[in-house]
């Protein structure tokens, strides 16, 4: 009893230097901020977005950034701006199914493979090895290639790639936590293995998950927007901004803005998910540093 | 020693082994029917039903999976890794023909990414919290997060387009490498930048610095004799990582620079649809990977005395 | 005039959580050849008492107060002077060989280093030099061990590195910090006959929460609570005639005397209890304990207590 106390004691104070750590985090904030603004624009494109983003318009091709077009048009006279909001949707739409996909598969092989240890274990972290193996990209660009380029298959293949950090992640922590005295005592108590696992591991093993969720974030908006680049992903005309670089790149001498600022917009949104992920790991390290 | 480095070498072979499985499903799961496209990439896209069943049998693709999958790995255990689909040329001549140009590029972005990071990195840890420290962390940051084709596209803008000093793409003197390379070692250097500083911090903080100091040393000599080395350790496997990094970085970075090496080769046959091409491109950047790992592991058993000397776990 | 006067020392740590005043007001005086004893729990502030002296700390440590070494105040020192007094004039040995020894240079050469670097000899002598010195702290075979990794070495033998290496550019002062801590007992013995020897003609600040050790070589004990001193005294007087509540509690606390615990946790540096620091684990704290803070009061023949009992 006494042991649950002091836990809960514990688990609350860290809880609220958490935060108190995280609100120090100038950039943690700022990424938050961008993050958010980021989900909102997602939200409210249909209202901000001056054009219609598919609306062609053959008079207005190639203009320079003007008054009814703020960043100028495409080489089919669409309107960038707007085109680029309407991305915003797309890009974290892929970062979160593919992270959330991700990580549920992460957190499950690899609580099962920690947990039970033995063959499962052996297995699921051979195959995590071999994934490993592979450049990352690498394997999605061959995936991708070959089934086909589209929006779904760049989707697939990262997913197909990214399932592995988090299983070695998470498998680590049930592996420490796991010999704990709290799990320990629970077990003596009688507490069934999912009792234990939902109860007592996994508040151990999400504080990881969730930095590598919101670093990874970052990392598949800007892997599913290489591939687009490379032409494996979104297909015209949808306004995913790997997709918009690769067509602008045609055009870089009289139109540059169709090459900056899609980009610009990538990596704000990447660099967003970096600065809160690095916050939150600061924050969640249990070494904290000295300020001066 | 010996027995540390048998043991690395038996992973890698399994690991290798495990790679090329995948790579050989991810070709035979694929939607659509092999001998069809193997039929079309040699003669076409008119075909008879008989001439795809006449592929279907003298390239073995009736046989049972795993019978496939051993005559495969018996000719790739021979250097054979089958011919292009698209030109019919034997696929390890032409990959090796692209390794000379991919390898110049590597080499140059590594180099230029670790003369930017290691002073860096070591100055930012030593200076932490200063002003130094706080401009180079966020610039690493930003570094991680910029898409390097994107990179790649905004120094061919300004640099080929608006000042006209460099070539846009292609291969050739040295004046063709110097954008490709800055757009690959950039990102390499960001990351690297990261893991020197924390490296270095970590062993700043360690009790044999103090001892170190205890001593009467001279920062210089704390941070050059006790510390650098122990700092290395780690930095050098991160290499090792970066090495990967940089197989990633090529096949973008060359796409766009149209730089005749391996990553360009991939993505062309990919989209050729050039199945053989595929797999032999991905096998030889997986095997490079793979014994980079292993030349760092080595490396790192060299630079640390406990391991030298004892199994590592 | 006494090798090393401290006068009001103040160490103040900023870290993510509050100030953590480790070193709060101490004087301490070690004369020529005295072994002075610091005693407390882990955590008093004892081993940051010891880093206070060398000035070791992190740059962002605030130490006030004066440390008179040989009539030099070592905080008015800039660094480069300060480095000409550390391994040379104060040498230390600092806690925890396994953590404290460069696992990367071989030990030879780590005790070498500050010989060469101190009397400017050449590299083979310097080396002839640390073999020398490998074998007065007794390590076997040392021209082979001095080839060898800090990791080849057991937990005694690497505290046995350790004191060679501090007495290698024959300090004057050593300041030694729990150098037997995680010992087994025998090799604790060894270490503590060989501290003695090599201590003969030197002085020595020895921190060390083992009491038992402590009588062993000291001359004098000084005993530190929440980062003050609580207690002053010659060895064999705290034993006989322990004043402070905390000393007492501490001598009953040893497995010889009785294995009782002092009840109570020790209190956090960063926000100390008010008053007598320790009153909250006090079995006499009264109501003057609470509010006012105890000064250091002496009671004849050298010996000193911070306690409202004795006042």
């Amino acid at each position: 009893m006494h042991d649950i106390v002091i836990r809960i004691i514990q688990s609350r104070t860290s809880f609220t230097d958490f935060f108190r750590y995280l609100k120090k985090n100038k950039l943690a904030v700022m990424g938050l901020t961008i993050i958010l603004s980021l989900i909102l624009i997602a939200f409210i494109a249909p209202f901000i977005a001056p054009h219609d983003p598919l609306e062609l318009n053959l008079n207005n091709r190639l203009l320079q950034p003007c008054e009814g077009y703020p960043l100028g048009t495409d080489d089919l006279g669409r309107c960038i701006l707007s085109r680029i909001i309407y991305g915003t949707m797309i890009s974290l739409e892929i970062g979160i199914v593919v992270v959330g996909i991700t990580s549920s598969i992460g957190l499950v092989l690899g609580g099962f493979a920690g947990y039970y240890g033995g063959i499962l274990d052996e297995i699921i972290m051979r195959v995590v090895d071999i994934m490993l193996s592979f450049p990352g990209i690498i394997l999605a660009l061959t995936i991708a290639g070959v089934l086909g380029p589209s929006l779904f298959n760049v989707m697939l293949a990262l997913t197909l790639v990214h399932w592995t950090s988090y299983a070695r992640v998470v498998r680590g922590s049930v592996l420490s936590v796991k010999e704990k005295e709290f799990v320990e005592s629970a077990r003596a108590l009688g507490a069934s293995n999912l009792y234990i696992m939902v109860h007592h591991i996994l508040p151990n093993v999400i504080a990881p998950v969730i930095v590598m969720a919101t670093l990874g974030m970052g990392h598949v908006i800007l892997s599913a927007a290489a591939l687009s680049f490379l032409g494996l992903g979104a297909q015209p005309p949808i306004p995913e901004w790997g997709a918009m670089l690769n067509s602008g790149r045609a055009f870089m001498r009289t139109a540059p803005s169709l090459t900056i600022f899609p980009g610009l917009a990538i990596m704000i949104t990447v660099l967003a998910f970096n600065f809160l992920g690095d916050g939150l790991r600061d924050a969640l390290d249990p070494r904290r540093e000295a300020v001066t | 020693m010996l027995k540390y480095l048998l043991r690395r070498f038996l992973l890698v072979f399994v690991v290798v082994l495990g790679v090329t499985v995948v790579t050989f499903s991810v070709m035979h799961f694929t939607p659509g029917d092999p001998a069809e496209m193997i039929a079309i990439g040699r003669y076409g896209e008119d075909l008879t039903q008989k001439e795809i069943e006449w592929v279907r049998t003298t390239e073995g693709l009736d046989a049972p999976i795993y019978v496939q999958y051993g005559i495969w790995l018996n000719h790739l255990l021979h250097g054979d890794l089958g011919n292009s689909l698209i030109t019919g040329d034997p696929v390890l001549s032409e990959i090796l023909t692209r390794v000379p140009a991919t390898m110049e590029l590597a080499i140059l972005s590594m180099i230029l990414s670790l003369l930017i990071a290691i002073p860096i990195g070591i100055i930012a840890a030593i200076k932490q919290y200063s002003i130094i420290d706080n401009f180079s962390m966020i610039g690493a940051l930003v570094g991680v997060s910029m898409p390097n084709f994107w990179l790649g596209l905004l120094l061919i803008l300004f640099f080929s387009v608006y000042l006209g000093w460099l070539p846009v793409c292609g291969y050739g003197g040295f004046e063709h490498i110097i954008l490709p390379a800055i757009t690959l070692g950039t990102g390499m250097a960001a990351i690297t930048t990261r893991l020197t500083r924390s490296s270095m911090l970590e062993v700043l903080s360690q009790d044999y610095i103090r001892t170190a100091r205890a001593k009467g040393l001279s920062e210089k000599l704390v941070i050059s004799r006790h510390a650098l080395k122990n700092a290395f350790i780690p930095v050098i496997t991160v290499i090792g990582l970066q090495f990967g990094y940089l197989l990633e970085g090529v096949v973008i970075v060359e796409t766009i620079f149209a730089w005749p090496g391996v990553g360009r080769l991939l993505v062309d046959s990919i989209f050729a649809r050039d199945f053989f091409m595929i797999q032999g491109c991905v096998l030889f950047i997986v095997i490079i990977f793979a014994f980079t790992n292993l030349l760092v592991d080595i490396s790192y058993a060299y630079l640390d005395p406990r391991i030298r000397y004892q199994r590592r776990d | 005039m006494s090798l090393l006067q401290i006068t009001n020392l103040r160490t103040w740590i900023p870290t993510r959580d509050g100030i953590v005043k480790a070193v709060n007001a101490v004087d301490l005086e070690i004369e020529d050849n005295e072994k002075l004893g610091l005693i407390g729990e882990t955590g008093c502030g004892k081993s940051i008492l010891g880093m206070s002296i060398t000035r070791l700390l992190q740059p962002s440590t605030k130490i006030a107060g004066e440390i008179v070494y040989k009539g030099k105040d070592l905080l008015r020192l800039n660094e480069e002077e300060m480095r000409k007094i550390r391994g040379k004039e104060i040498a230390m040995i600092l806690q925890n060989p396994t953590t404290s020894l460069n696992p990367v240079l071989k030990v030879g050469d780590q005790i070498a280093e500050a010989i060469r670097l101190h009397q400017g000899l050449d590299k083979r002598t310097a080396r002839k030099e640390a073999i020398e010195m490998l074998e007065s702290v007794k390590i076997p075979l040392p021209e082979k061990r001095a080839n060898e990794y800090p990791h080849e070495f057991s937990g005694g033998m690497k505290e046995r590195v350790m004191i060679a290496m501090g007495l290698a550019c024959d300090p004057s002062l050593i300041i030694a910090d729990e150098p037997t801590k995680g010992l087994d007992i025998t090799i604790k013995m060894q270490i503590v006959k060989l501290m003695k020897e090599v201590t003969k003609q030197r002085s020595m600040l020895f921190i060390t929460h083992d009491l038992g050790v402590a009588a062993k070589i000291c001359d004098n004990i000084a005993v530190m609570y929440a980062g003050e001193l609580v207690e002053y005294a010659k060895t064999d007087e705290i034993f006989k005639k322990p004043m402070h509540p905390y000393t007492q509690g501490f001598l009953n606390s040893l497995p010889n005397m009785g294995l009782k615990p002092i009840r109570g946790l020790s209190p956090s540096l960063i926000d100390p209890p008010s008053g007598c620091r320790f009153h909250p684990r006090c079995d006499y704290a009264e109501e003057r304990c609470k509010n006012r803070h105890p000064e250091m009061l002496i009671i004849g023949n050298g010996h000193y207590v911070r306690c409202f009992l004795y006042d």
